[in-house]
């Protein structure tokens, strides 16, 4: 066992048990505070997202209900779906049809029981922890329960008995499972500097190191914030919905509210991964340049620095999220598939490797994990991204579906072709 | 016919996603900040029309009030879309005045033939374009109407001057 190891062991000792009564109201506050804050945070990201792509496209979004920020407009589209018609087409299957908006919508908001919001608050009753299921493999929970959001979108389209939403959900899974890997892939080397699954543990790594994840493992990072787009279905990997393509894909049929539960549940996914970002990256709650909050406890003020720390950086990825999909044009289903598995999970493999390789020459040479440990990581870092990003990625390697035709291909294309019209002139142009 | 397909010979060394990406960003990020908008907010802001704008018809009327119309029916002769109605009448100095002039707004193609040939300069199209009704009814202007309204009429372009400065 190492020095570092010890140091994690001593650090996972339990806090003493809180009394049951101050468990019991610390537990019912929490999820109360979480579950409303998300909803209505997540309620008013409809309304970011046509804010900003409006202000990307030069115009003024919404701005009639609610003041010039139309901030009512959420609670107006919500009084609207839910008095609009609802129709249930007579070739779906009804009970499946029904179930597929809420599988949906669920587990993005499972997740979010044990993401850690706040740094451990001292109180007078004793350690409260902020999060509201304080699991101890709540890093593996969340790549768990983040999968199953797939099953409302393939409900959805194979209960909806029509070839678009069949062909909308059928994207979706190849889509989850190609992106799935990688970005499982992609974490390992977060889980190698931390040596522990907990989400709060991880957190305590970054503070302890003064060096955010984002820092060290930047090809992690990148991997990872490119399968949380495939997963959440946003552009530029938004194929299983494809407007131009198959109509709306997956909720083709869905009317009324239940259609709102997919974008819903969306921009869930989308609040979701963006709090998984900075809790494994950008080190969760901890206020940067700043050590009091990284000690055990902290003070009720701290506590409420650090929640909005932590809401600022969920923020700030929940941005750039929404600034992607107004930049980017979606990808063709078989760029989609070899940049998943020609590129992103070789690309993962690889770099556990040389994480791995990285930790144990660290740990052989007796550093301890804190500030040098991660100065040394940082550098290797820096080599790795110069590579990555200006040697490799000359069209090669991250812009893999490129395909270009020899001479030769061109020229049996155009014959064939020229056959074809020659066999039949009035299909021609 | 063969259809030939451009194909574009791009260099491989110089094609890279990320930049590439991080590149468009910086661009809509531009574009969101960019505090010029090009929305106008309709009911409040409005758009300033052209002086030739042929919109709303406009009878104007003599000193006394009186519509100028004589009712020499060259306006329903000329008029394209036959959106004219007009019924000549004759009073004790023999004068003429339309004894009914309706301009039927829906049929009208807002051609100007209409302001162009009144020898009178009597009807006019007018610089004015919010003219919705409840009723089909109402889209048909009686002379009452017509010499109700107020908005400035179309100027006619003038050959001196083609661009209207």
């Amino acid at each position: 066992m190492t020095s570092a190891t010890v140091a994690a062991a001593i650090h996972t000792l339990p806090d003493p048990p809180l009394p049951m009564g101050v468990f019991l109201i610390s537990t019912v506050v929490k999820m109360v505070g979480v579950f409303s804050v998300y909803m209505v945070g997540v309620a008013l990201l409809t309304l970011a997202e046509r804010k900003i792509s409006a202000w990307i496209q030069g115009r003024l979004g919404p701005n009639r209900v609610g003041g010039k920020l139309g901030l009512l407009q959420p609670a107006a589209d919500g009084v609207k779906n839910i008095m609009k018609e609802e129709t249930l087409p007579g070739h779906v299957n009804k009970p499946m049809f029904m179930l597929a908006p809420m599988l949906a919508f669920v587990p993005a908001m499972l997740a979010w029981a044990v993401i850690p919001f706040g740094a451990p608050w001292d109180s007078r009753w004793g350690r409260i922890q902020m999060v509201v299921a304080d699991l101890p493999v709540g890093f593996l929970f969340t790549l768990a329960i983040a999968s199953l959001g797939v099953y409302g979108i393939v409900i959805a389209g194979w209960a909806s008995n029509n070839k678009y939403a069949l062909l909308g959900g059928l994207r979706s899974t190849a889509q989850m499972i190609s992106y799935e890997i990688a970005m499982g892939m992609s974490l390992i080397p977060v889980l190698l500097l931390a040596g522990n699954v907990t989400l709060n543990q991880i957190i305590d790594q970054q503070a302890s190191m003064h060096t955010w994840n984002v820092l060290t493992l930047t090809i992690s990072f990148f991997i990872f914030v490119v399968a949380a787009f495939a997963e959440t279905n946003r552009l530029p990997f938004d194929l299983p919905e494809a407007e131009s393509e198959l109509i709306a894909g997956y909720h083709t049929e869905y009317s009324a509210m239940k259609f709102s539960m997919f974008p819903i549940s969306e921009y869930a996914n989308m609040a979701t991964s963006s709090a998984l970002m900075a809790t494994l990256f950008f080190g969760g709650w901890d206020i940067p340049f700043m050590q009091q909050d990284n000690t055990t406890g902290v003070s009720f003020l701290m506590l409420l620095l650090s929640i909005g720390i932590f809401m600022a950086k969920t923020l700030f990825f929940i941005f750039v999220f929404i600034w992607i999909r107004w930049t980017l044009p979606r990808f063709r289903y078989d760029q989609l598939m070899s940049l998943g598995w020609k590129f992103m999970l070789p690309m993962a493999l690889a770099y556990i490797v040389i994480i791995a390789s990285v930790i144990l020459a660290l740990d052989y040479l007796n550093i301890e994990r804190g500030f040098l440990y991660g100065l040394a990581m940082l550098a290797v870092n820096v080599v790795l991204v110069i590579i990555t990003f200006f040697i490799l990625d000359r069209g090669r390697l991250i812009s893999p579906a490129y395909g270009r035709a020899t001479p030769q291909q061109i020229a049996r294309l155009r014959a064939v072709t020229a056959a074809r019209a020659h066999l039949s002139p009035q299909s021609g142009d | 016919m063969a259809i030939n397909v451009k194909v574009l010979e791009r260099p491989v060394e110089q094609v890279s996603y990320v930049r590439a990406t991080l590149k468009g960003m910086a661009m809509t990020f531009k574009h969101m900040i960019d505090p010029h908008k090009v929305t106008t907010q309709y009911p409040e802001q409005k758009e300033t029309i052209s002086k030739r704008w042929r919109g709303t018809h406009r009878m104007l009327t003599t000193e006394t009030g009186k519509a100028k119309c004589v009712a020499c029916g060259l306006c329903p002769t000329v008029c394209p879309a036959n959106c004219i109605k007009l019924v000549p009448g004759e009073d004790e100095q023999g004068n003429r005045y339309p004894l009914v002039f309706e301009i039927d707004e829906f049929r009208c193609i807002f051609c100007g033939y209409c302001q162009e040939v009144c020898p009178e300069e009597a009807i006019h199209v007018g610089r004015h374009y919010e003219n919705s009704e409840y009723s089909r009814e109402g889209f048909v202007y009686d002379l009452e109407r017509l010499v109700a309204q107020t908005h400035p009429v179309c100027e006619m372009w003038d050959p001196a001057d083609p661009k209207g400065e």
